[in-house]
């Protein structure tokens, strides 16, 4: 810090805060009480027409969790979509990022092209792939040109949530190609280099060298992919109308909180809902972290 | 040699086709905007439309009033949003990296800290502040809770440290005040993580769909996507119209990612590694 600055102390406690003030501010009001009174309300039962009005009604919204079946649809749902997006997804970044990281030309057109989905709105991807999946629609003419079978993907329940599979690993992709991509530009050259001194193939060289120096990141990877999963929301409600329709199938647990919160004006529960979201997701995300941390120190 | 040529014409193939797999949903949707609903219906499979119309957007700009209002509404938001936290996260950023004043170590945990937390606990009591002050159905209760980003205050702060400190030195030589260093002399410099900033600001308000959705309740006051949203219901089976006002929506975005894609991939790296 100059000089000049450090001499007059109380200015520069005084700068700081000048610097500091709008951003505390808005975390104080817009991050801070909400979640300390996230904290406090999701054991109460919230009044929301005419007078909002609060009463503690203990651990009685978390009891009513276990026993709503909506919830278990909706994690049954998410489980489900982590268990066949996350890894799919994570295959084909991976695949993706190590054909663009070899020395082929054009790599930057094609870099750009499969990014676009990721900068798209998701409220008009979910239109273009509802027009597409439409049952006298593009997949499905395409599907009977292969012989294919074909589906109803917007209305039969055992179908809608795969289409929204196939739109999110489609659309995420990409992204996750991107975090790879500088993560292979990052594993030094020479250990490849001492590889093939030592006689080892590309495919040897791909498992003892590439996949171990890239763990950290496909443990980012799959933990971002499983918090995405569980937030879900945007593409289940559009699709269903808000329904998280035919009969569940779509429902995830964000829509099931807003539904809660806005169609029943359930605010408690709905509140008790986002707590146990928010501690599954920050378990998983400190999880992470600790892993992460500790493949730093080795 | 050949074997070399060979394997590169492989991973060529395969790029190639995962751009088809990209692009079609996009070249389908485009395809559509500018077809009549009568080709729509007949299920026909043409990617260069039989008979080429400009009607449905046509049709959206003259007889859905409330379109042109979504759009502005959409970027009063956005452009609001985004040039408070360009100035607000930077300045925390600073203020955390540079100066030397009482809490400033807490601060930085706390901020960090919040980082933890999924935006989703903050919807709801969101909602609840936000409808005691009156703000449902209005700008300020859109613009007002994401005035800064404790991401992006973070990366300021990382940004800054590594900031070369002569400057500031022969800035305060030059008498300077703190204030006058940092909007004349720091802020002109900061310029590539302000791009990073501007995108994924922009971008991310311009598409938000969840915030929007608790706030505006008025169609007057709708953002797109919600308009969008409100439009597929109204027009259910007019895949022509729907997809028109998609590409209407889609277009800008897509057309400041690609003047501005370099920053994008720089950004993602940097959330990536942190």
């Amino acid at each position: 810090m100059p000089r000049i600055w450090q001499r007059q102390r109380s200015q520069e406690a005084l700068s700081g805060y000048f610097f500091m003030l709008p951003a505390l501010f808005i975390l104080s009001v817009f991050l801070v009480l909400p979640i300390l009174s996230a904290l406090i309300l999701a054991f109460c039962k919230v009044q929301l027409l005419g007078e909002v009005r609060y009463q503690f009604t203990g651990i009685k919204n978390l009891l009513r969790m276990i026993a709503d079946e909506r919830v278990w649809i909706a994690l049954k749902n998410t489980a489900e979509y982590v268990a066949i997006v996350v890894p799919i997804q994570t295959i084909l970044a991976l695949g993706l990022a190590l054909i663009l990281n070899t020395n082929i030309r054009g790599k930057k057109g094609f870099r750009i092209i499969f990014f676009m989905p990721t900068v798209t709105s998701s409220a008009v991807l979910t239109l273009i792939f509802m027009w597409i999946y439409n049952s006298d629609g593009l997949l499905n003419h395409i599907l009977s040109f292969f012989n294919l079978p074909t589906y109803n993907w917007l209305g039969d329940p055992a179908i809608a949530l795969k289409g929204i599979m196939l739109m999110n690993i489609w659309s995420t992709a990409p992204f996750f190609m991107v975090i790879y991509l500088a993560a292979l530009q990052e594993i030094p050259a020479s250990l490849y280099e001492a590889a093939q001194i030592d006689g080892a193939n590309r495919w040897e060289q791909f498992f003892y060298i590439t996949l171990p120096s890239l763990s950290p990141v496909t443990f980012f990877v799959i933990v971002m992919g499983i918090i995405g999963t569980f937030q879900l929301f945007d593409q289940s409600y559009i699709f269903s109308g808000g329904s998280g329709g035919p009969n569940n199938s779509t429902l995830t647990l964000v829509l099931l909180i807003y539904n809660y919160a806005f169609s029943n004006l359930d605010m408690g529960y709905a509140l008790a809902l986002t707590l146990m979201l928010a501690v599954v997701i920050m378990t998983v995300t400190l999880l992470q972290r600790t892993f992460f941390r500790e493949e730093q120190v080795h | 040699m050949t074997k070399n040529s060979q394997s590169n014409t492989f991973l060529y193939g395969l790029l190639i086709l995962y751009s088809g797999v990209t692009v079609i949903p996009f070249l389908w949707a485009l395809s559509a905007s500018f077809k009549p609903l009568a080709e729509i219906a007949s299920g026909s499979i043409h990617f260069i439309p039989q008979q080429f119309t400009f009607a449905n957007y046509q049709y959206i700009f003259t007889q859905e009033p409330l379109f042109m209002r979504w759009f502005f509404n959409s970027a009063v938001v956005a452009i609001g949003v985004t040039l408070f936290n360009l100035l607000f996260n930077s300045m925390a950023g600073y203020a955390l990296a540079r100066i030397r004043f009482p809490g400033n170590q807490f601060w930085f945990f706390l901020i960090v800290a919040v980082l933890v937390v999924p935006g989703q606990i903050t919807l709801l009591p969101k909602f609840l502040i936000l409808k005691s002050l009156g703000w449902l159905n209005s700008y300020a209760g859109l613009i007002v809770p994401s005035l800064v980003n404790a991401t992006f205050i973070f990366m300021m702060r990382q940004f800054f440290i590594n900031f070369p400190k002569e400057l500031e030195e022969a800035a305060a030589l030059d008498g300077l005040s703190r204030l006058e260093t940092f909007f004349k002399i720091v802020l002109p410099l900061a310029k590539p993580a302000l791009a990073a900033q501007t995108i994924f600001i922009f971008m991310g308000s311009w598409n938000e769909f969840l915030m929007p959705l608790v706030v505006m309740s008025d169609p007057e006051m709708f953002t797109l996507p919600l308009g969008l949203n409100a439009f597929k219901g109204q027009y259910i089976s007019y895949w022509n119209y729907i997809m028109a006002a998609s590409m209407i929506f889609t277009l800008p975005a897509l057309a400041i990612y690609a003047f501005f894609n370099r920053y994008f991939i720089q950004g993602i790296a940097f959330s990536g590694g942190k």
